[in-house]
């Protein structure tokens, strides 16, 4: 019956919630310096826990890192879950057609312009953060313009992948060269910033972090319809009157955004944007966007949490984010490869 | 009064001095209330036609009208209220419902988010039901057959409400049975709903049956068109093909072959399925029948006699005694 896609979503949505909520606290308590939950309730509450190291780490460390993961991992769902529908391929991702490695050649650049000498991954100067923001940026609005310019010469949505993932490698080949060219201080930061982390957003960066996803997370909301029209294929689209060619430029637009600013702040973080709207499709099964967009929000935000957490509560010390993500995302991809014929969203 | 229509436009593709022109001079009228079917052989440049029509491209020359306006002028959003389209391209919402899919026919008439009102969930309901879907509106897409799929685009074309509905190749994947009841649909929908229906199809016997008009496409790029009778009348069906041995029989409304045939007999039948049957065996065997040639009298399927008072109880039989006959 019609309540049994309704009910369904709110099975989803209560234990993504639950989930969600469960991993903040964890986030919140675990780490590795231990600090009684009681006096983290305290600082958050406001009040001085009188160790002045514990209030740094839970408000300037632990909240900013929650944070991030929770609205990077939301970006990036929403950007694979946008170019999935625009390609109509399921196998569509802002790593695989370009886009993060065109954010990480730009970053690059502005990395070894800077010669190395800024400190971590963007130093403290607002400057220099800026100035890997707008290097991401344009790296990946050239990426997309390649892709928007190819997408009117070639019609077909598989050769708009192929495409996506040749310039990848060009990316890739340059960031390399680079590379050889690098002092051992640029170097260093890059591959530190290779390695994905949602720790990477000081509290003075999070209201730029934070207004740029939120507004293009509203932006792919106000998309519902004509992506819901969109995998019907272009002509269908069309004959309801989308303007397909705009919507598709709008979508390519507003993915490129989210995936540049997340690649800028925490790296090129791979799989999650390939995965987690699969993971929405096969909990909710269905292909309404409606319901789809939302819940692939909710749960990109608890797989980069869950990530997140299991990045700092190893014994040995931090783990990369993407030695974690393709852990979770490759058998996925697996499962779901294996079982096409048996996905309705497949078929 | 025409619905749509058609000014001294030519069709083709590419562009420039690259481009090809596959028919041009159209000229024609499609109105409500009516069932059109728009035949041609492969390539012959229906869906290039089709195309036009429901404006995805722009003709390479003259003007297509929609209810009195050139379509040019006709915002993106007012042709999706003129004009629906169910296409061949399989689609990619496999997990949709079926209640669902039909809905985003009602895009067109939703605002900003696409949010259903109660009239819309009412057209819903009943395109499900004119389409005979209803009971599996809550499946998924996937689940369906591909005659069941077909006739979800329908409904989707439906909930659209446009006076106009374009098919291209609307049977072309299905089993007969399917085709039949497809067919059976459109044309109570051009009835019942005063719909303008175009569909082109390779389906002949079953557009002869059930349009009212005919776009027949010639081999030499013509375009004729008329009621049903007056194109078959008009010898215009055997023109479709190159192929003179292919041929148009009128009686049976379908092409037949003519096969190389070295006797001739006439049959004396009461029964006209038997007969049909027995001539199809009799060609198949080399044996022309029409007038003249000695007479055979067919009484069943095992059960021949000539007028020489020989019988025979196969057509292979039969046959045998005619060539024998011929010889002597």
């Amino acid at each position: 019956m019609k309540s049994a896609g309704i009910h369904r979503m709110v099975i989803v949505t209560t234990t993504l919630v639950v989930l969600l909520l469960a991993l903040v606290v964890g986030c919140l308590l675990l780490g590795s310096v231990n600090i009684d939950p009681g006096v983290v309730l305290g600082i958050l509450l406001g009040n001085d826990s009188g160790n002045e190291a514990w209030n740094i780490i839970v408000l300037q460390s632990r909240l900013p890192m929650i944070v991030t993961a929770m609205l990077a991992g939301a970006a990036l769902s929403v950007s694979g879950l946008l170019l999935q529908t625009t390609f109509n391929n399921p196998l569509a991702g802002p790593s695989i057609l370009g886009v993060s490695t065109g954010a990480g050649l730009g970053v690059a650049i502005v990395m070894l312009a800077m010669g190395g000498t800024i400190g971590g991954v963007f130093g403290d100067s607002l400057g220099s953060y800026m100035a890997t923001l707008v290097g991401a940026l344009l790296g990946a609005g050239v990426v997309l313009v390649i892709l928007i310019t190819f997408a009117s010469i070639v019609k077909s949505s598989t050769m708009l992948l192929i495409i996506g993932i040749l310039i990848s490698y060009l990316a890739s080949s340059v960031i390399s060269l680079l590379n050889s060219v690098a002092t051992e201080q640029g170097l260093h930061s890059y591959v530190a910033w290779g390695f994905g982390n949602f720790s990477g957003v000081s509290l003075e960066q999070m209201p730029v972090f934070c207004s740029i996803i939120l507004l293009s997370l509203a932006g792919a909301l106000l998309m519902i319809k004509p992506l819901n029209a969109l995998l019907l294929g272009t002509r269908y689209a069309q004959n309801l009157g989308v303007d397909t060619h705009r919507t598709r430029n709008l979508l390519l637009l507003i993915t490129g955004v989210l995936t540049a600013v997340v690649t800028a702040f925490c790296g090129p973080i791979g799989f999650i944007g390939l995965v987690v709207p699969h993971i929405a499709r096969l909990a909710l099964n269905t292909s309404e966007h409606s319901r789809l967009l939302p819940v692939t929000m909710l749960a990109g935000a608890v797989v980069a949490l869950m990530c997140s957490l299991l990045s700092v509560t190893s014994p040995h010390g931090i783990i990369p984010i993407n030695a974690i993500t393709p852990v979770i995302g490759v058998p996925i991809i697996i499962y779901i490869i294996i079982n096409r014929r048996r996905i309705n969203y497949f078929n | 009064m025409a619905i749509l229509s058609t000014h001294n436009m030519a069709v083709g593709y590419g562009q420039g001095n690259k481009r090809t022109v596959l028919l041009k001079n159209l000229n024609l009228e499609l109105s409500q209330g009516t069932l059109v079917a728009l035949l041609g052989k492969n390539g012959a440049g229906k869906s290039t036609m089709l195309r036009a029509i429901t404006c995805d491209t722009q003709p390479i020359e003259g003007t297509v009208e929609i209810d009195g306006k050139a379509s040019t002028v006709i915002s993106k959003r007012d042709l999706s209220r003129l004009v629906a389209l169910v296409a061949t391209e399989r689609i990619m919402g496999g997990a949709f419902t079926i209640r669902e899919l039909v809905a985003l026919g009602r895009q067109p008439h939703t605002g900003f988010l696409g949010r259903l009102s109660d009239h819309d969930r009412e057209v819903v309901q009943r395109s499900l039901e004119a389409v005979g879907i209803d009971h599996k509106a809550e499946q998924h897409v996937a689940e369906l057959s591909d005659g069941e799929r077909q006739k979800a685009m329908i409904a989707k074309a439906l909930a659209q409400e446009t006076p106009i509905i374009v098919l291209d190749e609307p049977t072309a994947f299905l089993d007969v049975a399917s085709r039949l009841e497809t067919m059976k649909l459109l044309h109570s929908l051009a009835r019942e709903q005063n719909k303008a229906v175009l569909l082109s199809s390779h389906d002949i016997s079953q557009s002869l049956l059930l349009a009212d008009e005919l776009w027949v496409i010639t081999s030499n790029r013509e375009v004729i068109t008329g009621t049903t009778e007056q194109v078959v009348m008009s010898g215009a069906m055997d023109r479709v093909f190159d192929n003179t041995s292919i041929l148009f029989n009128n009686d049976l409304c379908d092409y037949e072959t003519q096969l190389p045939s070295s006797l001739s007999v006439s049959l004396d039948c009461d029964d006209e399925a038997l007969r049909h049957c027995v001539v199809n065996a009799l060609l198949r065997n080399g044996v022309a029948v029409g007038e003249g040639g000695s007479t055979v009298i067919v009484k069943a399927v095992d059960n021949f006699e000539l007028e020489n008072g020989t019988g025979a109880t196969s057509v292979k039989e039969l046959v045998k005694l005619l060539r024998g006959a011929a010889i002597n």
